[in-house]
């Protein structure tokens, strides 16, 4: 029986990683978009691809021969890998046919608009709400040379506009100005959490659930999921909030003792997602409440939801804080 | 007595012209003499047609002769018409969310209480804070309520015990927190990767399971024949799922009765499992692996390898934990002899997945109706025989390793095939057409029926989730046990909230 035991031991080690904030994600991750200006790709777009409907229309896919359909090679060319592989400079040795290009990319632009599942690009002005996106990645394929998907995961804001990206957004930081004063004073050493699920669909819960296991440890900076609202300091919200879940909801917030913060975790909760126009999902809880985070993602990644804490509550990865 | 239709290649879609219609009395006739010689119900709801009426549609599962079997019926909702949970009790969902949804009412419905409580209900003054709770007058008997907010980070479902002392005599599950009008929604848009990532969203545990069933709905009904590789990916995908869950079932099992080393060594080769998953298509949990059509992120080389080495160690270190924990007096003294679910219960239920074999049913859809690449794997079900919580641990423990294996052989096979096509999100439909997606998740059968109207678009997408059947049979399993025993017994189903409520 220990012989058993010490075997388990011997085969996982130290599974911990020890140093949260130098963690990185795969490329192929998609995290944290970043948005070109339509105006600049404008010429390389017209060398690259002569009608924007023609590709959008047959999925931006330029290879596919299936039904012996062969597409033009004209068409644009492959994001797949993530890589951009039509840059402004490169492809603009026909400058020619300028009279097109705005209508080009209008069209192109309300091509992405229509696309998005969830309606977060707007084509005018070109803008991407991280609040409604679901980081599938079909924009960036269609139009690599206008969307990107990096593999940044630090997303977490407390302004809710900072998640509406535009092109030159290099990052999404925390606004330090807007946290609320008691925030930083009474939850800068330790943090309980309550967690409601509202029509969620389980994978945020779980990656919640991940942020305390024995990987991240989260637990190791005094922060922690509790049974009972009665326990905890805050309440984060995963799902959009279904109409079935809207008074239990509201009771257990509460239940929660002052001073207390309000997380919104995934894009569903951030913005009802998916389900923002079914009938069946009730929000009037978060018009009069203000959420302190939000935490874009689908599922939303343990370290989005780890940096994004540690942010709001003023706490840094390296120095632990005595002072009192 | 009424013939129903039998389907077999489910890549084809069924006219709607073609499927055989009776009055309800004759198809009720039918129904009791299928699901009398073993058939079971996969799906089974019904639409509104014109002027009040209302059309049934069955979906049977033959695991005889791997075949689907279906009919439809005409209901009028003039009269109460017979029910079928009266005799099979397997159907109390369905005969439920018709009765909660459409103006039919059955005359001998038991149990004839909401089920979901979704948006669309007739009885509008029907609400999660008035559930008709059954109880038990008596005073040595007590009741505790649990829900629908939970002490772990788990979805909301509201569950009622009676208790005597310690021992509870009986359980109700009262569920629909969590319905957010999917069925509604997928219908709403003509959108398909709206609709795509509607399907993964209906339980994000099961994304790939329920976005393959949706992606296998929409290719029958567009007609398009998907690659042998695609097949293999999905296949590969499914399993890496499963593997997935089930390591989070037995660390999740071992964390419920303080067994530390299980469960943080379970959590710790879940994540190598996940972030494989993500290094293959950039998402922990699979979500846009699995498309209409074809695949964003075609198998590569270094995907092979990658997945390849990091399950080939997941399933050493995992036979080591199972090792250990066969040898653990104290794991096996809580797991075993508790939350039996005996095998006749099992089937009186129509209980389906890991669940119905730890019973000794034999329900697995990757043996009895074959899809993907799973024709060629040959996949022999486990199956075990006491239906206690060791049965369902031991279901886990024994299909992790299987499941790497399969994953192994499909690696195998996956260079010598062609590449993957692209996904494809316009492609017409069939009209007035009727497809069924079939997909053994790692909760169990997973069944899309999806009906066009004469302009070719979605009309009807109906969704199944294993847990609709199989929440009664945690409710029969905790009889007669300690209350303090719920959670695992809950852990060692572990249904979901959001598949069940939709």
């Amino acid at each position: 029986m220990f012989r058993t035991k010490l075997r388990v031991l011997r085969s996982h080690g130290i599974q911990y990683i020890k140093h949260l904030d130098e963690a990185v994600l795969p490329e192929i991750f998609r995290g944290r978009p970043i948005l070109f200006d339509p105006e600049e790709t404008r010429a390389a777009h017209v060398a690259t691809v002569p009608d924007a409907t023609t590709h959008l229309a047959e999925n931006g896919d330029s290879k596919r021969t299936t039904d012996g359909r062969i597409a033009s090679q004209a068409e644009i060319p492959e994001g797949e890998t993530g890589k951009t592989t039509c840059f402004p400079e490169k492809h603009n040795n026909n400058g020619n046919s300028m009279p097109r290009t705005y209508d080009v990319i209008h069209r192109e632009l309300a091509g992405l608009e229509a696309l998005c599942p969830t309606g977060a690009i707007t084509a005018v002005p070109f803008s991407l709400d991280l609040g409604r996106c679901l980081f599938c990645g079909e924009c960036a394929r269609r139009a690599p040379h206008l969307v990107q998907f990096t593999n940044d995961y630090h997303m977490a804001t407390n302004d809710r506009l900072a998640l509406n990206i535009v092109p030159g957004t290099e990052s999404i930081k925390l606004d330090p100005d807007r946290v609320r004063r008691e925030i930083t004073r009474t939850f800068g050493h330790a943090l309980k959490l309550r967690e409601v699920c509202a029509g969620g669909e389980g994978s945020t819960e779980m990656e919640l659930g991940a942020s305390m296991n024995v990987n991240f440890d989260f637990g190791r900076y005094g922060i922690d999921f509790t049974a009972s609202p009665r326990h905890a300091d805050g309440l984060v919200i995963t799902g959009p909030i279904s109409a079935n879940m809207a008074r239990a909801l509201e009771i257990c917030y509460e239940a929660v003792a002052e001073p207390k913060i309000l997380i919104v975790a995934g894009t569903d909760a951030i913005s009802g997602g998916l389900f923002a126009n079914s009938p069946a999902i009730d929000r009037r809880f978060l018009d009069r409440v203000q959420p302190d985070l939000y935490l874009p993602g689908n599922p939303v990644h343990p370290l989005t939801f780890i940096h994004g804490v540690m942010a709001l509550t003023g706490r840094s990865f390296r120095k632990t804080n005595r002072k009192r | 007595m009424q013939q129903f239709l039998t389907y077999t290649d489910r890549s084809c879609p069924i006219r709607l012209a073609e499927l055989p219609h009776a009055e309800y009395t004759a198809f009720f006739e039918t129904m009791q003499t299928y699901l009398a010689s073993g058939l079971r119900c996969a799906h089974y709801f019904a639409t509104p047609d014109h002027g009040g009426a209302y059309t049934i549609y069955a979906v049977l599962l033959d695991d005889e002769t791997h075949s689907v079997r279906i009919g439809t019926a005409t209901a009028v909702a003039a009269a109460p018409i017979p029910s079928l949970t009266a005799i099979y009790p397997a159907m109390h969902p369905f005969e439920r969310a018709i009765a909660e949804t459409t103006t039919i009412r059955y005359a001998d419905l038991p149990w004839d209480k909401p089920l979901r409580l979704p948006y669309d209900r007739t009885d509008r003054s029907q609400n999660p804070f008035n559930y008709p709770f059954y109880s038990i007058e008596g005073e040595a008997l007590h009741e505790v309520h649990v829900g629908p907010i939970h002490a772990g980070i788990i979805e909301p479902g509201s569950f009622r015990f009676i208790c005597n002392g310690e021992r509870v005599l009986h359980l109700e599950i009262a569920l629909g927190f969590q319905h957010r009008g999917i069925e509604h929604l997928m219908t709403a848009t003509d959108n398909r990767l709206r609709q795509a990532m509607l399907a993964e969203a209906i339980a994000g545990d099961s994304s790939v399971s329920h976005g393959r069933t949706f992606a296998a709905t929409i290719d029958a009904l567009a007609g398009v024949q998907t690659s042998p590789r695609l097949a293999i990916e999905r296949t590969i995908a499914l399993e890496m799922e499963r593997v997935a869950m089930h390591l989070a079932d037995t660390g999740a099992l071992c964390g419920d009765i303080g067994y530390q080393l299980g469960q943080v060594a379970c959590e710790a080769l879940r994540t190598i499992t996940i972030n494989t998953t993500q290094r293959w298509c950039g998402n922990r949990f699979g979500k846009g692996l699995v498309r209409p059509g074809g695949s964003y992120f075609p198998i590569t080389a270094a995907t092979v390898e990658s997945i390849r080495t990091q399950m080939s160690d997941v399933k050493r270190r995992y036979l080591e934990i199972v090792n250990n924990l066969h040898a653990t007096p104290s794991v096996l003294a809580r797991f075993e002899d508790c939350g039996h679910l005996e095998m006749i219960q099992a089937e009186a239920i129509g209980a389906v997945g890991p669940a119905a074999r730890a019973s000794g049913l034999l329900r697995d859809l990757r043996s009895t109706h074959p899809f993907e690449a799973y024709a060629d794997l040959a996949h022999e079900p486990v199956t075990e025989t006491t239906g206690d919580v060791m049965a369902r641990l031991n279901i886990r423990c024994r299909e992790v390793p299987q499941s790497i294996d399969h994953i192994m052989t499909l690696l195998e096979r996956v260079t010598e095939t062609k590449p993957s096509e692209k996904p494809v999100f316009t492609q017409a439909l069939a009209p007035a057409s009727l497809a069924i997606g079939l997909t053994e998740g790692w909760r169990g059968e997973i069944c899309h029926v999806a009906i066009t109207d004469s302009d070719g678009r979605l009309a009807v997408y109906r969704i199944k989730d294993p847990s609709l059947h199989n929440w009664l049979g945690l409710a029969l399993a905790v009889r007669g046990e300690g209350i303090s025993d719920f959670p695992i017994c809950n852990k060692s189903f572990n249904l979901s909230y959001c598949g069940h409520d939709l």
